[in-house]
């Protein structure tokens, strides 16, 4: 082509100018367009979608509030009370970030169960889930620095435990915390990195979600039946089929945000945050926000300070390696009539020491965190290995379409999909 | 989100898809649902919008911010101060008959933009005005007796040449109106509140 | 055959929101199960439940034990005068609240700071200059601000009216309390530095008339602290409403569009 335009197949006059000089419609158009994806996603598939919302709605928000907040000891709190009682909206917008803060680790815990569930890190998925777990780690490291910034009593104590797990390395441990602190406490300095840093990162995910999604559409996504499509029969265009399911399902987010937001928006949140920072005095129970929770648990089941830190972040850490801990073929759980089980244990056992991490650390307490945290890890170290050795599969289907479709083959309304299928 | 670009991005996948399939009641029964739908999410991000844009209006305390009291016991005649409100200089000027004469005296043709000078003044001693010039907003010079007071008296704005008189009124120079008088009552014989 | 096939995905889509929901249901109770074991007593309230609002003649009853009894000693730093516009004074009202107080400002044109009759922008007036100074009046415990003291405590106004009246003197068998403390059933470890502030009925005059007994005076000084720590909750609430009903409507006509667009290819599959 000797022009060096794109060859662009839109029509409006100026999208057409603009799609053969930027392919910008033509890539949507692909990607999210006509995007062949696989016909059988039940609603789990719309946490993506729902996390990708949240993603906007807190980054959206983020900025609204960063335009009233002031990062100083002296004023912060005061500032942050201001937005709720002065600023136009600002109560809204507050509580919408700090609920949405929320909402984001719902939505992601349920997206990382789906994945477990039906093994879409498996082969050829491993970056796309390596990446996933990625942004799962960059969200918490947001929402620690985001909670400090209103600093109130829970923000200080909880900066300053997290920030001293680094204590924990052996010989430069001390130094590193001098340096996260920029001083020799939680003080000024570390207020105002940390909102640095917390407006910053957002991006950073948002940039890796942008790789989240481009590995997606690379190896397209799994399905509840684990098995890839293997022709136009299997699959539908993205738009409209999943844009429209998507939207239903985040209206219901919305519902549920909305009902949070709107009746009970400090229920997830601690009164001791709504007191004014004070390095004097701990409070009684520090307690995180309930999302890290699970972690804080396998933390305080250890009683070694470096063992506990190890633990803590291999909890995360062994997530990146799942794929290749676990060796079974099989995807979906629902061909592994054993391995679901242990899934679905593993499941509760999350809970168990989410309640747990809640729990003061004595007594029948420590038992509990110490089981749930040893099955944590036996799951993916042990179990998965065993399985994929020992577990007979039931047999896959032939195909997408010949499972989900009635009657095991094309209804007269499939056969009506497939001329566009290749649009 | 994607629903919204379908229309402009891929108008050949709607047709494909609706009327081409069925028969047109359905067609039609079905885009009044997806008109009432999009109808609905756009009333919906409209009204997201809002309170972000709102946010950034003055919030409640700047609304409510307090008046400034000016005490006029220490401001000699000639003399002029200048006060802060509301984040902006005020100009409180004592002005002298002869200033006061100047003032009144300008036929109204003159002024680019007429206004007598009992219109500018609660007290004709007493000038107030916000000190910001009406072209671009720097702050005119002539408060002070070193200042050049411009070719007439009042104030002269060293940004782009404007020239105030004795009533702040603007004479020549690019600014389009007077210097603006702010609300501003006498709570004594020497004392004003401003807002 | 439309309803059959709707079935599963609505299925899965309950799953989902249990799944959600679970999540934050387990987590609150979790995280402030730790903050002790007594029972608070639940006093009812206008502004209980999911639509409940305030009692304006309550909040300024309130207000007025507030000013009477507790602005002694606790500041609540965060509030304006002009802020009672919202629990029903009229700006007249507002304007001659806030001159009954000397409100430091300056400094002057010499310098000097200078004390000034209040403006409704002014925030209220603290008690005390600084924490020191509070402390060193108070025995050396600090009377805690009241702005937000109502999100800051477990139990909320509940906890506050609880506390006013949770006072036992002399104290049950058994509990020496310290020199300067006082015995009360619901501060976490019995021993609170505040006298019993409110302690006998008619201790104030209302100016409404109601009768000022005791359970009266701390209900009503609880709902005014309510107030003062969520002024937004009225408008809140009915934002809520309006919100989650449009919500609800444009839900029903997105799942509308789906099921029929889904129709062209069979309905949602079996999955």
């Amino acid at each position: 082509m000797a022009s060096g335009l794109h060859e662009s197949s839109f029509t409006n006059p100026v999208v057409r100018w603009i799609d053969q000089r930027m392919p910008v419609f033509t890539m949507m158009q692909k990607e999210y367009g006509t995007f062949p994806t696989p016909r059988n996603f039940n609603y789990f598939w719309n946490f993506g979608a729902l996390a990708m919302i949240n993603l906007m709605i807190m980054i959206a928000t983020g900025i609204f509030l960063a335009m009233n907040y002031t990062a100083h000891t002296s004023l912060a709190f005061e500032s942050v009370e201001r937005i709720m009682r002065d600023v136009n909206y600002g109560w809204l917008i507050r509580y919408v970030h700090m609920n949405g803060a929320s909402m984001f680790f719902i939505v992601v815990i349920v997206h990382i169960w789906r994945n477990l569930y039906y093994g879409s890190y498996k082969a050829p998925r491993e970056l796309l889930w390596m990446l996933g777990v990625t942004i799962f780690l960059l969200m918490m490291a947001t929402a620690f620095m985001g909670y400090v910034l209103p600093w109130g009593q829970m923000s200080f104590w909880g900066a300053t435990v997290i920030t001293n797990l680094f204590s924990a390395i052996p010989l430069v441990g001390d130094a590193i915390v001098t340096l996260l602190w920029g001083g020799f406490s939680v003080d000024n300095p570390t207020l105002n990195r940390f909102f640095s840093l917390h407006y910053l990162l957002p991006f950073v995910i948002a940039g890796v979600v942008f790789l989240h999604i481009a590995a997606l559409h690379i190896t397209g996504s799994n399905n509840p039946l684990g098995i890839e499509p293997k022709g136009p029969q299997d699959t539908l265009p993205f738009h409209p089929y999943y844009t429209i399911k998507d939207s239903v399902g985040i209206i219901v987010y919305l519902i549920v945000f909305a009902f949070l937001v709107f009746f009970s928006p400090n229920y997830l949140g601690h009164p001791d945050n709504y007191i004014p920072a004070n390095p004097l005095v701990t409070p009684a129970h520090i307690v995180p926000e309930w999302y890290f929770l699970p972690f804080y648990a396998i933390l305080r089941a250890v009683p070694n300070k470096l063992g506990g830190v190890l633990m803590m972040f291999g909890a995360i850490a062994i997530l990146f390696v799942l794929p290749w801990l676990d060796r079974s073929p099989v995807r979906s759980m629902r061909f592994r009539p054993i391995a679901k089980w242990f899934l679905m244990l593993w499941g509760v056992n999350f809970f168990v020491l989410m309640w747990a991490g809640g729990m003061p650390a004595e007594g029948v307490y420590v038992l509990i965190a110490r089981l749930s945290t040893a099955y944590y890890f036996a799951y993916f170290l042990v179990i998965l290995p065993l399985l994929a050795k020992i577990e007979r599969p039931l047999p896959l289907p032939e195909s997408i379409a010949k499972a989900v479709l009635r009657g095991g083959g094309p209804l007269p309304g499939a056969a009506v999909a497939k001329p566009m299928e290749k649009a | 989100m994607a629903d919204t670009l379908a229309p402009s991005s891929s108008p050949e996948m709607g047709g494909a898809h609706g009327e081409g399939a069925h028969g047109p009641d359905q067609g039609t029964k079905r885009d009044f649902l997806k008109l009432a739908a999009g109808s609905f999410a756009a009333v919906g991000v409209g009204a997201i919008v809002w309170p972000f844009i709102h946010s950034m209006n003055p919030a409640k305390d700047v609304l409510a911010l307090a008046s400034t009291d000016v005490n006029l016991a220490h401001i000699t005649e000639g003399q002029a101060v200048t006060v802060m409100w509301r984040g902006k200089p005020v100009f409180v000027r004592h002005r002298t008959a002869q200033e006061i004469q100047e003032a009144e005296t300008v036929p109204l043709g003159e002024l680019r933009d007429p206004q007598p000078d009992s219109a500018r003044v609660e007290r004709k001693p007493w000038l107030v005005v916000l000190g910001v010039c009406t072209h671009l907003g720097c702050v005119p010079l002539g408060q002070r007796p070193t200042d050049a007071r411009g070719d007439f008296g009042g104030w002269f704005c060293p940004c782009h040449g404007s020239h105030y008189d004795t009533s702040g009124r603007i004479r020549r120079g690019p600014a389009p109106t007077n210097l603006a008088v702010p609300e501003y009552s006498f709570t004594s014989d020497t004392q004003i509140r401003i807002g | 055959m439309m309803p059959v096939r709707k079935l599963p995905a609505l299925k899965l889509k309950a799953a989902a929101l249990a799944a959600a929901l679970s999540l934050g249901l387990m987590a609150a109770p979790g995280a402030q199960a730790a903050e002790g074991n007594i029972e608070i007593p639940d006093t009812r309230y206008s502004f209980d439940g999911l639509f409940g609002t305030f009692d304006r003649g309550e909040l300024q009853r309130g207000f007025q034990v507030y000013k009477e009894v507790c602005a002694a000693c606790h500041s609540m730093r965060l509030l304006s005068y002009r802020n009672l516009r919202d629990i029903g004074l009229s700006a007249e009202q507002v304007a001659a609240v806030a001159a009954s107080y000397q409100i430091q400002d300056g400094p002057n044109d010499d310098g000097e700071m200078f004390e000034r009759p209040g403006r409704a922008s002014d925030r209220f007036r603290r008690p005390f200059p600084n924490d020191a100074a509070a402390r060193a009046a108070n025995n050396g415990a600090l009377p805690p601000d009241l702005s937000v003291i109502v999100k800051a405590r477990v139990g909320g106004a509940d906890y506050i009216h609880a506390l006013l009246t949770g006072y036992e003197d002399p104290p049950p068998a058994g509990v020496t309390v310290m020199e300067g403390m006082y015995y009360n059933k619901y501060f976490p470890g019995h021993q609170i530095g505040m006298a019993p502030p409110i302690n006998s009925d008619g201790q104030i005059q209302y100016a409404d008339g109601t009768r000022a007994t005791v359970d009266q005076m701390t209900r009503d000084v609880s709902a005014f602290l309510a107030w003062a720590a969520e002024p937004e909750l009225e408008t809140r609430r009915a934002m809520g409403v309006r919100i989650i009903l449009f919500l609800i409507i444009l839900g029903g006509l997105t799942y509308a569009v789906k099921r029929k667009i889904w129709a062209r290819v069979g309905g949602d599959p079996v999955t």
